[in-house]
């Protein structure tokens, strides 16, 4: 059995590490690019959103790699990628394509269901390691997310162009290199130590921008053009409002890691805007823009891709939040014929606005 | 003085209006349904909705603003589930929130959730609290609630025995009908939201010509609800959106019956629970099934002419096709 997943930015690293623990092959298929794109676009529906075009895109290069076992995760809705799996699981097989599909979600019947899935996966490992490995991956997460905020921090302080993103690789790079849960805390502190060691300016005025939206557009590069880096070259720091461990926590962990950072403080704020749960992210991008504003962030940007559902809910309350709280937003939307320099002119006159606006506020301070 | 409530033509308005009529009449309220849908009602819409809503969802903001300065409050039920472990679109879930967020000066919305989602969980819930906001006598709001459920199952049933939302209502107006009633000699499965297929203006009138072309209309609302399940139940995992499961259902259902010969599937651009079915349908009408299908997207913008063209090539195939079928059990 060679499993594959799809890939959503650095999540690769958590499962490849948790996977190569309980010794099952794992089949990275290859980042997602044009190429990837194409095949994706070529084969899904015309209105599904970007991410399962993605995602079928890289089942399909990775089928030449050898893989015949999709591990994905599943959902009970309202958002569509709760069938994702089974749509492309469709597609594929009528492409000839000869995949095993485990859907590992929250069981209809019984708990067994999904414990049968995970056995199906792991095999004749014990229950005691297959918990020590989903632990693993998850402090891979928690470790590759501190690495991804310290860059937040220095690219728009570095000093020499592109210093930061040359060192994360190679940060990101001892992180993958530990194959057992001993090695972490030190192959961590060593990635920390490299990201401490990029020179910056710490003077430097800098603008500050939260990331908010769909979490596979905010979460993969190739979806969003590298928005945290362009930003970053900008000179602007940029948070964003989901990271991956965090996600984890809360949707497959039910919260059970404490001290972390929670959305449930952005779900409360967004409760004057947005009375209900709408699926996906909707909520938190409410929330977490309303909290962006109150710890005075310059703007606020959205991610989507186009069609999905609970963030064109958010997309339409944002303005009401915008103009009551007094913060800028740019909703971005990408698809498939998404241009890098369209989303270039657009940033950098938000930038400019930006700029101009934290100007203007200074002098009349 | 006596209170009005507003009621949108739009969304779910085609399966819940007569419980919801019925209830509000018990209660003594009077209830104001918006105009039909025309061309300057979705033009109000689109201007007051971000570009990249859907077109129902502009629509009923467009109905929202045809009421507002007309009544004292807007019904604008929040409609989470309308069965167990299963939601209606997310859109509809902050439909009232995308109202209250993008129109000043609203009347009060009444906008309690409707939500079945868990075991056990009831109708009666909301028609309690919506029932308190013009009632302190609980036995009043009990009995509109009994007489309301009453109107629904009989609103189902005229469904099931074949009409159309739009003529049931105990009126069984005729009139859109055609009168000579020529020969119907095909029948054409139209599947797709009721807000899409039964608003005569989006949807260009699509049932009338197709019955003026001589076609017997059937929707996915003539089918009971055990039948589409149990329909549905083939796909490999159970849908989580009642109207895709409602419209899989009967497509599979209507695939499978020898008298329908043909089904048209309507969508509006980008709803995403229909990129989803719509494929699966698609790809279950190829793989077991000779019947024609054809792909309808519907938005905002009016070209008649393209929607007539392509109804009327699919008609003259579907003939065709039965033709040839009929030739065919001739000579073999």
């Amino acid at each position: 059995m060679k499993v594959v997943y799809p890939h959503m930015g650095h999540m690769w690293i958590c499962i490849k590490g948790m996977l190569e623990y309980l010794n099952v092959e794992v089949v990275v298929p290859p980042p997602s690019s044009k190429k990837t794109l194409l095949l994706g676009v070529k084969h899904s529906p015309e209105f599904a959103c970007m991410p399962l075009k993605l995602n079928l895109g890289n089942f399909m290069e990775a089928a030449e790699l050898g893989a015949d076992t999709i591990v994905m995760a599943g959902g009970c809705g309202p958002c569509r990628f709760g069938y994702y799996a089974h749509v492309e699981h469709a597609i594929l097989r009528d492409l000839g394509y000869r995949y095993e599909l485990v859907v590992l979600e929250p069981p209809q019947k019984h708990i067994g269901e999904l414990l049968g899935k995970i056995k199906h996966i792991t095999g004749q490992q014990s229950w005691r390691r297959v918990i020590n490995g989903i632990r693993f991956g998850y402090n891979k997460a928690e470790a590759v997310d501190k690495l991804e905020r310290m860059a937040h921090y220095c690219r728009p302080r570095e000093t020499k162009a592109g210093a930061t993103d040359r060192v994360l690789q190679d940060a990101l790079k001892e992180i993958i290199a530990v194959s057992a849960p001993e090695g972490l805390p030190v192959a961590l502190n060593r990635a920390v130590d490299m990201m401490n060691a990029v020179s910056l300016d710490k003077h430097r005025p800098v603008l500050r921008i939260g990331l908010v939206g769909e979490i596979y557009t905010l979460l993969e590069p190739f979806a969003n053009q590298d928005i945290e880096r362009k930003l970053g070259s900008m000179g602007v720091e940029v948070d964003r409002s989901i990271y991956l461990s965090e996600w984890v926590n809360e949707h497959l962990f039910l919260g059970l890691v404490r001290n972390t950072g929670s959305s449930k403080l952005a779900k409360q704020k967004a409760v004057k805007y947005l009375r209900h749960f709408v699926g996906g992210h909707g909520l938190e991008t409410v929330g977490s823009t309303v909290l962006y504003a109150k710890q005075g962030y310059d703007g606020v940007i959205q991610m989507l891709p186009f069609t999905c559902m609970p963030e064109i809910v958010a997309q339409s309350i944002l303005p009401r939040i915008s103009s009551e709280l007094g913060i800028p937003v740019m909703t971005l939307i990408v698809d498939e014929q998404s241009g890098e320099a369209g989303l270039v002119t657009r940033l950098e006159a938000f930038v400019d606005l930006l700029a101009r606006r934290k100007q203007t506020g200074e002098v009349l301070a | 003085m006596s209170v009005t409530v507003g009621i949108p033509r739009a969304l779910l308005f085609y399966y819940y209006y007569p419980q919801w009529k019925t209830f509000f009449d018990h209660l003594g309220v009077k209830t104001l349904v918006s105009r039909e849908t025309t061309r300057g009602i979705l033009e109000k819409g689109i201007k007051s909705t971000v570009d990249e809503a859907c077109l129902p969802v502009k629509l009923a903001v467009g109905h929202v603003l045809d009421l507002y300065d007309k009544v004292d409050y807007i019904f604008l039920p929040r409609i989470v589930s309308t069965a167990r472990r299963e939601y209606i679109c997310p859109k509809f879930l902050g439909f009232p929130d995308i109202v209250r967020n993008n129109i000043n000066n609203l009347p009060p919305l009444i906008d309690y959730s409707m939500d079945l989602y868990r075991k056990g969980s009831s109708l009666y819930n909301l028609f309690y609290t919506v029932g308190r906001q013009f009632t302190h006598n609980p036995a009043r709001i009990f009995m509109a609630y009994k007489k309301s459920i009453e109107s629904l199952r009989m609103h189902c049933q005229e469904m099931e025995a074949g009409w159309l939302p739009f003529e049931a209502g105990g009126n069984h107006n005729h009139e859109h009908r055609p009168q000579s009633a020529g020969v119907q000699d095909v029948t054409i499965a139209v599947i797709g939201h009721p807000y899409n297929i039964y608003d005569r203006h989006i949807s260009m009138n699509m049932v009338k010509r197709l019955w003026d072309y001589g076609a017997n209309v059937v929707t996915a609302d003539h089918l009971p609800e055990n039948v589409f399940r149990r329909e549905a139940g083939k796909l490999p995992k159970q849908l989580f959106w009642t109207l895709n499961q409602r419209m899989v259902g009967a497509a599979f259902y209507y695939f499978d019956r020898p008298e329908v010969d043909g089904l048209i599937h309507v969508a509006s651009f980008g709803c995403g629970p229909d990129s989803m079915t719509g494929e699966l349908i698609e790809r279950f009408a190829r793989q077991g099934s000779r019947k024609p299908l054809l792909n309808l997207t519907i938005d905002e913008h009016t070209g008649e002419a393209g929607m007539v063209t392509r109804l009327e090539a699919f008609m003259d195939m579907v003939r065709w096709r039965r033709q040839l079928d009929d030739v065919a059990a001739t000579y073999y």
